[in-house]
C-alpha cells in the first residue's frame, strides 16, 4: 500500500479476531444447551489465542497501524473495510479478548434463564467492541459503535434485576442521542475534509475554526456519555445496578473505554484547535467528574452503585490525563484505561460473587465476610487497593502518569486532582472495612462458602495482570509510545521535556 | 388516430396487470372457496411476468401516447418497488385473510387495480394521467380498506378514508385545473415551460402550487394533511395496512418528486419553503405522538408519518434553489433508497403483526406482545430487527436509509434539518424498543390452555424471510440498490 502511514501484512489477523466472536454466537445457537456454557468459553478463549500474536507480532518503534486491511465497502461515498490497530488500540483490544472468557466464567451460574442468548449477545458484544477499537474508517466505527447498543440493552434489560426496564431504556436513548450526533459530526468532517472517511487522511486535514469548534462539541456529547464524563453520567449508576454481573464488567471496563477512545482518535488528532481552545473546560468537568464520582461514592449502601460511582472519578482520571495533552497525560490515560478495565472489572465480579451467595449488594447484609471467605477477601482488599492506586499495583502507574501530565499542565489541576485519589482510598478502604472484617449485623454469612475454582479462574489472572503492570508496566508503556508521540506531534503541541518518570 | 406498437410496449407491464385483474375477477365466482388461493397465485405470476418485463424495460426511454406516459429508468425503478410491495402483500394476505374469515377472491383483483393505478402515477408526464393512477388506486384501497365488513372499525376506517380522500382528490384536481389556465396544457414539460417564464407572479399559480401540495401531502401523509392514517391504519385489514403505507407511499412519493421537480421546478424557490416546514414538522409530529400509543398499527401508521417526514429531507434538498447536479441526485435517490428500505422494514413489521393475529381475538395491541419472546422466539426476534432497522440503528437497512438521507442534507448544507433529524431518529427509538422491551423483557402471563396458533403458512415464511433478508442484507451491502437508484435519477429531468 503507498499509504506511509499503513503497514500491511498477510493474513486478515485482525478481521479473524473481531469476527471470530461474531461466528462463535452463531454457532451457539447449533449446539446442545449443556454445551453452552463450554462453547462459548472456548471460543471466547480462541479469540484471546488468536490476538495474542498480535501483541507479539506488534511493532512498538513505528507509529503506523499495523495489520491493516482494506476492502472497499460501499462505492458511492467510498466508504471502506478498513482496519488496523496502533499503540493506542493494541491494549484495548487485548484487554476486551482479555476479559471476554472472564466474564463467560462469571456468568456461569449467574445466568440461568435463556443462557444461550446471553452467551450469543456477549460474543455479539465482544464483536461490536473489537470493531470499534480496530476500524480506521468512520462509518464503520459508526456502525460498530452503534451495533453495540442492541445487544448491551437486551443484556441489562433482559437478565438484570428488578427495575432493569428503566435503566436498560434510560442507557439507551442516553448513548443513542450521544452517538446519533456522531453522526452527523462524521458527515461535516467528511464533506469539510475532502470526501473521505478514512480518520488517517481526515486527521491531516486543517479544518477551519468554525467546523472544528461546531464538530467538537458534537464529538464532545457522543463520547462524553460514554465515558462517561460529568454531567452525562447519570445513566451509569443505574446501568451498573441493574445489569447482570458480565454485563456490569463489559459497561465498565470495556464499554467506558470507547467514549475515552474516541477522544483519541478522533478529537485530538482532528480538531487540534478546538481541542486547545477548549481544554479548559474539559480539564474542569473531568475535576468535577473525579470529586462527584468520589463523594457520590462515598454515599453508597450499594456495592455496585459505589463502584459505579468510583468509575465516574476513575474515568475523570482518564479524561483529564487526555486533555492535559502531553506525552505523560495521554500514556497515563491509555495506561488508566486498561487498569480501570482490569480493576473496577474485577470488583464488580467480587460483587458478583457476594451477590451469588447472599442475594444482596448492600454493605450493610455483606459484613464481615473475611472470617466464612478469606480467599475472597484477600481477592477483594487488592483489587482495592489496586483501585485506590496503591503503589505496586497497576492504577499507581497510571495515575501517576496522569497527575505527572496534568502537572505540566497545572499545577493548581493537579493538586484537585490528587484529592481524589485521597477520597479513592476513604471510600474504598471503608468499603472493604465493613465488607471484609466488619461485624455481622443479625444476618447469617457464617456459612457462606469461599471462591470456588471457577471463580478463582476469573480472578486470579487478573490479580496477576494487576501486579505485572504495578511493578512492570514497560511492555506496555513501550507499546503506545511511538502513536502517543506521534499523536502528540500532530496535534501539534509543544514537547514538553521531561523524562518519563519509571516507578 | 392508430396506436403505435411502441406506445403498448412502453405500457405492457401496465396490460399483463389489468389483464391479470380482470382475469381474477372473472374467475373468481367459479373458483371454489377452498380453492381461492389459486387467484392469489395468478396475481403473483402476473407480478413475476412484469417484473421481467420491467427489468428488460430499464435502460429505454420511450414517451408514448403522445407523452402522457414516460418509460424511463426512474419509473421503473418505482414500478419494481411496487411489484415487490404487491407481491409481499399478497404472500403475506394468504394465511391472514383465513384466519380473518375474509378470503375472496376479488381482494387480489382489487390489489392488482390499484397496483395498476400506482404505475400510471410513477410513469404519467402529465397531470391529468397522473390524476387517474392516484383515483384508480384511491378507490382500489377505499374497498381493501373496509374488507372486513363484519367489523365496524374497518367500515370507519374506509368510510373516513374515502370522504378525505374523496376530498383530497378533489382539491388536487383543482389545483391541476388552475395549472392548466396558466400554461395552457396539463403536460409537466409544457407546465415546466410556462412556469419557466413566469415565476410566481400570478396568483393563480400560487394557488395551485398549494392546492397540489395538499393533494399530495394527504397521499403521502404529511403533517398537517396526515389525520386519516391512524384511523385508517388501524382499521383497515393488517394486509391492506401494509399495502398502503408502503406501495401507496411509495407510488405517491414517485409521482409527487415527478410533478415538482419536472413541472414545478421553477418555482423550487417558492415550495422549497413550504416542504421545509412539513417535513420538520412531520418529524416532530409523527415521532412523538407514536410514543404515546398503545396499538400497534397505530403506533405505525404515526411512524410511517415520521419515515414520510425524513424521505422528505431529500426534497428538500433536492429543491434547495443552489442544489444543482450532485447534489440534487443525491437528494433524491436518497429519497428513492429509503422508501425501498422502509418498504422492507414496514411490510416486515406488519407481516409479524398479522402473523401474530389470533383467530377471535384481537393481536393488534402492543400489550399482545408481552413475553413474545418467550412464546415466539422467532417472530420476536423479527420483530426486533425490523423495530432496530426502523429506529435506524446499524448494521441494519434502516441505518444505510438515514445515513444517504443525513449526507445528502449535511451535502446541501442543511446541517441543521440532520440534526433536527437524527434527534427525533432517537426519540422514535424510544416507541420502537417498546415493543422489544414488552416482547423480551415481561414475562408472558400464565396462558390458560394451547398456545394460540399462529397464522402461519409457507406463503407467510416467504414473506418474513424475505423482508428479513432485505433488511439485513441492504444493511451490509446497499451498493446494488445504491447504483439503482443513482442510475434511476438521472433520467429525471
Amino acid at each position: 500500500m503507498s499509504d506511509p502511514t499503513i503497514q500491511t501484512t498477510g493474513f486478515p489477523w485482525l478481521t479473524a479476531v473481531v469476527f471470530l466472536p461474531l461466528a462463535g454466537a452463531v454457532m451457539l445457537f447449533f449446539v446442545k444447551e449443556s454445551l453452552v456454557r463450554w462453547t462459548a468459553l472456548v471460543v471466547a478463549l480462541a479469540d484471546l489465542g488468536l490476538s495474542l500474536p498480535l501483541w507479539l507480532l506488534f511493532d512498538p518503534s513505528t507509529p503506523r497501524m499495523q495489520f491493516t486491511e482494506r476492502v472497499s465497502w460501499i462505492a458511492s461515498p467510498s466508504i471502506n473495510y478498513s482496519i488496523g490497530i496502533d499503540g493506542i488500540s493494541l491494549p484495548l483490544l487485548l484487554l476486551t479478548t482479555f476479559l471476554t472468557p472472564l466474564c463467560v466464567l462469571a456468568s456461569w451460574k449467574a445466568i440461568e434463564a435463556r443462557i444461550r442468548e446471553f452467551m450469543a449477545t456477549m460474543l455479539i458484544m465482544e464483536t461490536a467492541m473489537l470493531g470499534v477499537f480496530v476500524a480506521l474508517d468512520l462509518v464503520l466505527f459508526y456502525v460498530f459503535w452503534e451495533a453495540m447498543l442492541i445487544p448491551m440493552y437486551l443484556i441489562i434489560g433482559v437478565w438484570g434485576g428488578p427495575n432493569r426496564l428503566y435503566a436498560a431504556m434510560k442507557f439507551f436513548l442516553y448513548t443513542l442521542v450521544g452517538s446519533v450526533l456522531l453522526l452527523i459530526a462524521i458527515l461535516v468532517v467528511f464533506f469539510h475534509g475532502g470526501q473521505t472517511f478514512d480518520m488517517l487522511l481526515l486527521s491531516r486535514v486543517g479544518y477551519s475554526p468554525t467546523v472544528q469548534n461546531w464538530v467538537f462539541w458534537a464529538f464532545f456529547v457522543a463520547f462524553a456519555v460514554k465515558v462517561p464524563m460529568f454531567p452525562f453520567h447519570t445513566w451509569l449508576p443505574d446501568a451498573h445496578v441493574e445489569a447482570p454481573t458480565a454485563g456490569s464488567v463489559f459497561l465498565a471496563s470495556l464499554l467506558l473505554k470507547m467514549g475515552a477512545y474516541g477522544f483519541l482518535r478522533f478529537t485530538l488528532p482532528m480538531l487540534p484547535d478546538a481541542t486547545e481552545t477548549f481544554t479548559p473546560i474539559m480539564v474542569a468537568l473531568s475535576l468535577i467528574a473525579i470529586l462527584y464520582g468520589a463523594y457520590m461514592a462515598l454515599a453508597q449502601a450499594d456495592l455496585k452503585k459505589l463502584i459505579a460511582y468510583s468509575s465516574v472519578s476513575h474515568m475523570g482520571f482518564v479524561t483529564l490525563g487526555i486533555f492535559a495533552l502531553n506525552a505523560q497525560g495521554i500514556e497515563g490515560a491509555v495506561l488508566q484505561m486498561v487498569n480501570h478495565g482490569i480493576t473496577t472489572g474485577a470488583l464488580f465480579l467480587c460483587v458478583g460473587a457476594i451477590y451469588e451467595r447472599t442475594h444482596s449488594r448492600m454493605i450493610a447484609d455483606n459484613a464481615g465476610l473475611a472470617r466464612p471467605m478469606p480467599r475472597f477477601a484477600t481477592v477483594l482488599v487488592i483489587f482495592a487497593l489496586s483501585s485506590l492506586g496503591l503503589p505496586g499495583t497497576n492504577s499507581f502507574v497510571g495515575e501517576f502518569l496522569v497527575l505527572v501530565g496534568t502537572f505540566l499542565w497545572s499545577q493548581a489541576a493537579a493538586a484537585i486532582a490528587a484529592l481524589g485519589v485521597i477520597l479513592a482510598a476513604v471510600y474504598l478502604l471503608w468499603m472493604v472495612q465493613r465488607v471484609a472484617f466488619g461485624l455481622p449485623d443479625g444476618h447469617n454469612t457464617e456459612r457462606l462458602r469461599d471462591l470456588n475454582l471457577r471463580e478463582m479462574a476469573t480472578f486470579v489472572p487478573l490479580v496477576v495482570l494487576v501486579f505485572w503492570i504495578g511493578l512492570f508496566p514497560n511492555p506496555v508503556l513501550t507499546a503506545m509510545h511511538a502513536s502517543v508521540n506521534n499523536l502528540i506531534e500532530h496535534v501539534d503541541l509543544e514537547e514538553v521535556s521531561l523524562a518519563v518518570p519509571n516507578p | 388516430m392508430t396506436l403505435p406498437l411502441s406506445d403498448l410496449t412502453a405500457v405492457l407491464p401496465e396490460l399483463i396487470i389489468v389483464a391479470a385483474a380482470c382475469l381474477v375477477l372473472g374467475l373468481d365466482p367459479i373458483t371454489p372457496a377452498s380453492r381461492k388461493d389459486w387467484l392469489a397465485w395468478l396475481s403473483l405470476v402476473s407480478l413475476a411476468v412484469c417484473a421481467g418485463v420491467t427489468s428488460s424495460q430499464m435502460h429505454l426511454r420511450v414517451s408514448a401516447f403522445s407523452d402522457l406516459v414516460l418509460l424511463d429508468p426512474y419509473a421503473c425503478f418505482w414500478k419494481l418497488l411496487l411489484y415487490l410491495a404487491s407481491g409481499l402483500t399478497i404472500l403475506m394476505s394468504l394465511a391472514y385473510l383465513r384466519t380473518e374469515r375474509i378470503h375472496l377472491g376479488e381482494y387480489y383483483g382489487f390489489i392488482l387495480l390499484s397496483l395498476c393505478g400506482m404505475m400510471i402515477m410513477v410513469s404519467a408526464t402529465d397531470l391529468l394521467t397522473i390524476y387517474l393512477g392516484i383515483e384508480l388506486m384511491s378507490l382500489s384501497l377505499y374497498v381493501l380498506a373496509g374488507f372486513k365488513r363484519f367489523e365496524a372499525r374497518s367500515l370507519e376506517a374506509a368510510a373516513k378514508y374515502f370522504v378525505l380522500g374523496a376530498f383530497s382528490s378533489g382539491i388536487l384536481l383543482y389545483g391541476i385545473s388552475l395549472l392548466f389556465g396558466v400554461a395552457g396544457s396539463t403536460r409537466l414539460a409544457a407546465i415546466a415551460a410556462a412556469v419557466g417564464s413566469r415565476g410566481l407572479d400570478d396568483p393563480a399559480l400560487v394557488v395551485a402550487l398549494i392546492l397540489l401540495v395538499v393533494g399530495f401531502g394527504f397521499k403521502i401523509a404529511v403533517v398537517p394533511f396526515h389525520m386519516w392514517t391512524p384511523d385508517v391504519y388501524e382499521g383497515a385489514p393488517t394486509s391492506v395496512t401494509a399495502f398502503m403505507a408502503v406501495a401507496s407511499k411509495a407510488a405517491s412519493f414517485g409521482a409527487f418528486l415527478r410533478v415538482f421537480l419536472e413541472g414545478l421546478g421553477g418555482l423550487k424557490a417558492n415550495w422549497y419553503g413550504l416542504f421545509l416546514v412539513v417535513c420538520v414538522a412531520t418529524m416532530v409530529l409523527g415521532n412523538v405522538v407514536a410514543i404515546v400509543q398503545t396499538n400497534i398499527k397505530r403506533m405505525l401508521a404515526y411512524s410511517s408519518i415520521a419515515h414520510a417526514g425524513y424521505a422528505l429531507i431529500g426534497v428538500v434538498v433536492a429543491g434547495q434553489t443552489e442544489a444543482e447536479g450532485a447534489v440534487r441526485t443525491l437528494g433524491v435517490s436518497s429519497v428513492m433508497l429509503y422508501l425501498a428500505v422502509y418498504a422492507f422494514m414496514t411490510l416486515g413489521a406488519f407481516a409479524v403483526v398479522a402473523m401474530l393475529r389470533k383467530g377471535g381475538l384481537e393481536g393488534d395491541e402492543i400489550e399482545d406482545f408481552t413475553g413474545l419472546a418467550k412464546r415466539q422466539p422467532l417472530a420476536a426476534f423479527l420483530m426486533l430487527v425490523f423495530m432496530v432497522s426502523l429506529a435506524g440503528i446499524p448494521p441494519t437497512a434502516g441505518f444505510i436509509g438515514k445515513f444517504y438521507l443525513f449526507m445528502a442534507a449535511v451535502k446541501a448544507g442543511l446541517t441543521w434539518l440532520a440534526v433536527v433529524a437524527v434527534l427525533f431518529a432517537a426519540v422514535s427509538a424510544y416507541y420502537y424498543l417498546r415493543v422489544v422491551m414488552v416482547m423480551y423483557m415481561r414475562d408472558p402471563e400464565a396462558v390458560e390452555g394451547p398456545l394460540p396458533r399462529l397464522a402461519m403458512s409457507p406463503a407467510m415464511t416467504i414473506v418474513l424471510a424475505s423482508t428479513l433478508a432485505g433488511v439485513i442484507l441492504l444493511g451490509l451491502y446497499p451498493n446494488p440498490l445504491v447504483s439503482v437508484t443513482t442510475y434511476a435519477v438521472l433520467s429525471l429531468k
